[in-house]
């Protein structure tokens, strides 16, 4: 059963973040007045990449891309099966720098540059995500998930403010234009490819798909916020994380990247304004 | 009985003999033997006793009138110092507080029976372990890393023998402040560390380590002025001198001065802001010192104390102030460490917010915050010491310790890379220690309504995770493969960093033990109230599922991709790489110079700013406690 249920998750997990992903590109296609390409082209892309002749600088660095692979995928299954939030999160992280480690070794400057991109971003998003998990902790008064999601009331309730500064970091880890430094799909303003300029045939697939993980791993966050124990909840749960995506999908359409200084600036702030206030209420309750 | 007082007298030994072997292969066998012997008596003692713990009495009234003795030979040393280097300061400091406890000693003890001297709990066992086994780690290292250094440094004075037998004397001085109970006892300790660190500090005698020593001198004397007060008022009001009957006193306003006094003390030697400066300035010394400054002992002792005193601290407003000090140095500290590049540097910082956190779950005072206090203290020592040592390799391997040159590292010495990950991950990674404590740390803050001290949590990891993950970075990446290597890993450095990596990843398999069988009885018998592993158990085992998974990374380092048949590419440059991946072609055709730099940020975490501004933050709410100390309001 509980085998079953863990290669369900593997599976299915990456074919509705790449049915997203594809979904994604339909709309910022329709947003810039194209036809777009067809929803399940993510997949296709995917596909070819694994078809193409893998080329690499140097034999380490496409192992940290596995193995971040590895940890994303691990991070998914600790928040579907229900389990810790933070503890989801701090392997989530690890992946994370696994990613930008990849980076490093490949030792171009583009790669590098990516790098260090990167781990700004992790730092700008890190600590909203962190009072996230607390937020949640105080409002439920527990970490795992499967506790939080059969509450009688919706977290959403508690934390309004903390929602809305997740939302507004998510957009750092869906990779999106303003916040999307390291690596972005917006070929106009970016860095020869950031972070992933080394990377080539089955590595590129590799990474996109760990990609498609974390924006499951993503809208999990923003569900949970309005998952409760009554059945009908769930449905305002997808509906609500359908439309975070398409609010992400908006602003990453309507905006230009801005510099770091601004990235972190606005993320630390924001996590400031919208986080603490919200706990400092909530402890007085 | 016998075991504890061999444990304390023994390394003070192997000091004076040390001190007297002039032959230089006779003394380091002797420094060999003496940290082995060590070593092995820190796990006797802890045999013997770590089940059923043990109380002594002592009936001896000569060991105080040695104490007072040495106490005055001590003080008139540094009198003299302080004068004869112009900074009165040290002077006036050290004579008050001698003048103080002699005067109590004298005319205000008598009638005050110390029934329990020494006592040995499950804390103690815990950290005399960390001693003993860190400690004499880094004196074997030290042995090979002085012979190198002396190589590289012609230029100082060489004085082996004073500097190992200080690090024995500093070893056996920290048994002394775990053990002691008596007050007054452990107030001569840690007098002592306070002069054993002033000498190593100053070490090469350069002007720079004249007045960085001077000024560990001076901060942790004003330290010693306020633990002095603290016995003197505990003695006269309550007529004890036993720390563990001052820790199940009922906190009132009255107690809490004395609390206060001994906190500060404690801030002091654990370097916490506005007290840091002495810490950073340490780096001076040759690295075993900052290792054993950083990792085993000194600041470790500064929060040992305010771990005894947590159930006094907790909920109380000395409590508050003290948690919100250390929070306040996490994340300046943290912060600031992203704008340095001098390896020792950044490990010196890190230091400073580590302990920031331990001060902060220490002085929570809760049973799930002291946890996470006590696993911290384990974790960072050894990761601490792992990685001061092995940059103090890393510096004889490559010639200099800026972060930015060490992706030659790889290519040099790739053990000494693969220790120096090992260490980083133990100090931010998710399944290793530091992180497993920052967890609970922010559970336990939460449950004791915290809520300030968690947002400054969630920032300072943030930070904590740049720093880290971009020194790593620098490790992973391997350029100029031409370099070539100057000196073999003697087997004195690399045994004993081989070591300590084992046990960064041991202690992260075995928490659930430690807890088990040495925290949770601890706990429980402190609080009265049955103690439980704040994590739960299908957490632990994810996290020995990641663990394990990680374990199989160094796969990554053996090559099994030799039989790749993928085409290797030069890296891009804009299609101007000359083919050597070193090179680009750039304006006329000239070869350039790739150079890959970190970030540093200096407009947002500078450290010059920064100190300024914490040191003031941390200040005012000191004053703010004493004002409420005042007021009566603790």
């Amino acid at each position: 059963m509980n085998l079953i249920k863990i290669i369900a998750i593997i599976i299915l997990t990456p074919l509705v973040g790449g049915l997203l992903t594809g979904f994604d590109r339909i709309i910022s296609a329709r947003l810039q007045g194209r036809q777009g390409p067809p929803l399940l082209q993510p997949f296709y892309d995917v596909l070819k990449l694994t078809e193409k002749e893998s080329i690499e600088v140097n034999s380490m660095h496409r192992f940290f891309v596995y193995v971040s692979l590895v940890f994303v995928v691990f991070t998914t299954l600790i928040m579907l099966s229900g389990g810790d939030i933070l503890l989801a999160i701090f392997a989530l992280t690890l992946g994370s720098v696994f990613f930008v480690l990849g980076g490093y070794a490949s030792n171009s400057p583009y790669n590098t540059i990516g790098s260090e991109r990167e781990l700004l971003q992790i730092m700008s998003y890190e600590p909203m995500v962190l009072l996230t998990c607390i937020g949640l902790y105080y409002a439920q008064k527990s970490f795992f998930i499967k506790d939080i999601i059969s509450a009688t009331k919706p977290s959403i309730i508690y934390l309004p403010g903390v929602f809305l500064g997740l939302v507004f970091v998510l957009t750092f880890k869906l990779r999106k234009s303003p916040f999307d430094l390291s690596m972005s799909h917006h070929g106009h303003q970016e860095i020869v490819k950031g972070i992933t300029t080394e990377y080539s045939g089955k590595d590129l697939a590799v990474i996109e798909v760990t990609h498609w993980y974390e924006v499951i791993i993503s809208l999990t966050l923003v569900y949970v916020f309005f998952a409760t124990v009554s059945p009908i909840s769930h449905v305002f749960a997808v509906i609500a994380c359908l439309l975070v995506y398409l609010f992400e999908i908006i602003i990453d359409n309507s905006s230009a990247r801005v510099k770091w200084q601004h990235a972190l600036r606005s993320a630390w702030v924001v996590t400031g304004v919208m986080g603490t206030v919200n706990l400092l209420i909530l402890s007085f309750f | 009985m016998v075991a504890i007082n061999v444990l304390l007298l023994f390394p003070l030994a192997v000091a004076l003999a040390i001190f007297l072997v002039k032959n230089d292969a006779a003394r380091s066998m002797l420094v060999r033997i003496g940290a082995v012997i060590t070593a092995l008596l820190t796990l006797v003692v802890v045999g013997i006793f770590f089940k059923d713990g043990i109380r002594l009495s002592s009936s001896i009234e000569e060991i105080d009138l040695i104490i007072v003795v040495v106490e005055v030979i001590i003080a008139a040393y540094i009198i003299t110092l302080g004068i004869r280097s112009k900074r009165y300061v040290i002077s006036i400091f050290s004579f008050l507080q001698t003048a103080a406890m002699l005067v109590f000693e004298f005319g205000f003890k008598e009638g005050i029976t110390v029934e329990t001297a020494i006592v040995f709990d499950k804390l103690t066992a815990i950290m005399i372990l960390v001693i003993g086994l860190v400690g004499s780690l880094i004196c074997i290292y030290a042995v090979g890393y002085m012979k190198d250094y002396h190589n590289h440094h012609k230029e100082y004075k060489e004085r082996k023998s004073f500097f190992f037998s200080i690090l024995f004397l500093f070893l056996s001085a920290m048994f002394g402040i775990v053990l002691s109970n008596n007050l007054m006892w452990m107030y001569f300790c840690w007098e002592i560390t306070t002069l054993c660190s002033f000498l190593l500090i100053g070490y090469t005698q350069t002007e720079e380590a004249k007045n960085n020593a001077l000024k560990a001198l001076v901060i942790n004397l004003g330290g010693g002025v306020a633990f002095a007060a603290a016995i003197i008022f505990i003695g006269m009001n309550y007529h004890t001198l036993e720390l563990s009957v001052l820790i199940q006193m009922k906190p009132d306003a009255v107690l809490m001065i004395p609390v206060f006094l001994l906190s500060i003390a404690a801030l002091t030697k654990s370097a916490q802001l506005p007290f840091s400066s002495w810490l950073l300035g340490a780096m001076v010394a040759p690295t075993p010192t900052s290792a054993l400054l950083h990792s085993a002992t000194m600041v470790k002792a500064g929060v040992y104390l305010i771990i005894r005193l947590a159930p006094l601290l907790g909920p109380t407003s000395v409590g508050r102030i003290v948690t919100l000090g250390g929070g306040v140095t996490f994340l300046t500290c943290s912060l600031m460490a992203i704008s340095q590049s001098d390896a020792k540097k950044i490990l010196a910082y890190s230091t400073l917010a580590n302990l920031g956190l331990i001060v902060i779950c220490a002085s929570a005072g809760t049973q799930e915050s002291l946890w996470a206090a006590i696993l911290l203290i384990i974790f960072h020592a050894v990761s601490k010491s792992l990685l001061f040592i092995s940059v103090g390799s890393a510096e004889h391997q490559i010639g200099n310790r800026n972060v930015e040159n060490m992706d030659l590292l790889m290519g040099v010495s790739r053990k000494l890379a693969f220790y120096m990950m090992i260490g980083i991950a133990g100090m931010f990674l998710a399944p290793f220690g530091m992180l497993v404590s920052k967890w609970v740390a922010m559970k336990a803050l939460i449950d004791s309504k915290n809520v300030i001290i968690v947002i400054i949590l969630a920032y300072g990891s943030a930070a904590t995770l740049f720093y880290w993950a971009k020194w790593m970075g620098k490790l992973v990446s391997k350029v100029n493969m031409g370099h070539k290597n100057h000196h073999e890993l003697s087997l004195d450095e690399e045994l004993p960093i081989t070591i300590l990596a084992f046990l960064v990843v041991i202690s992260c398999f075995t928490f659930p033990l430690v807890s088990r069988f040495a925290l949770e009885p601890y706990l429980t018998e402190v609080y009265k109230k049955t103690a439980l592993i704040p994590i739960e158990t299908s957490d632990i085992k994810l996290m020995l599922c990641m663990l394990s998974m990680l374990i199989l990374l160094p796969i990554s380092f053996i090559p099994v991709y030799k039989n790749d048949k993928r085409r290797k590419v030069p890296i891009y440059m804009a299609g101007e790489n000359t083919g050597d991946n070193q090179t680009f072609y750039g304006a006329m055709g000239v070869k350039q110079k790739v150079e890959m730099r970190n970030w540093y940020m200096e407009e947002f975490f500078g450290a010059d700013k920064l100190t300024f501004l914490s040191n003031v933050l941390c200040t005012a709410i000191l004053v703010m406690g004493i004002i409420l100390l005042i007021g009566g309001l603790a």
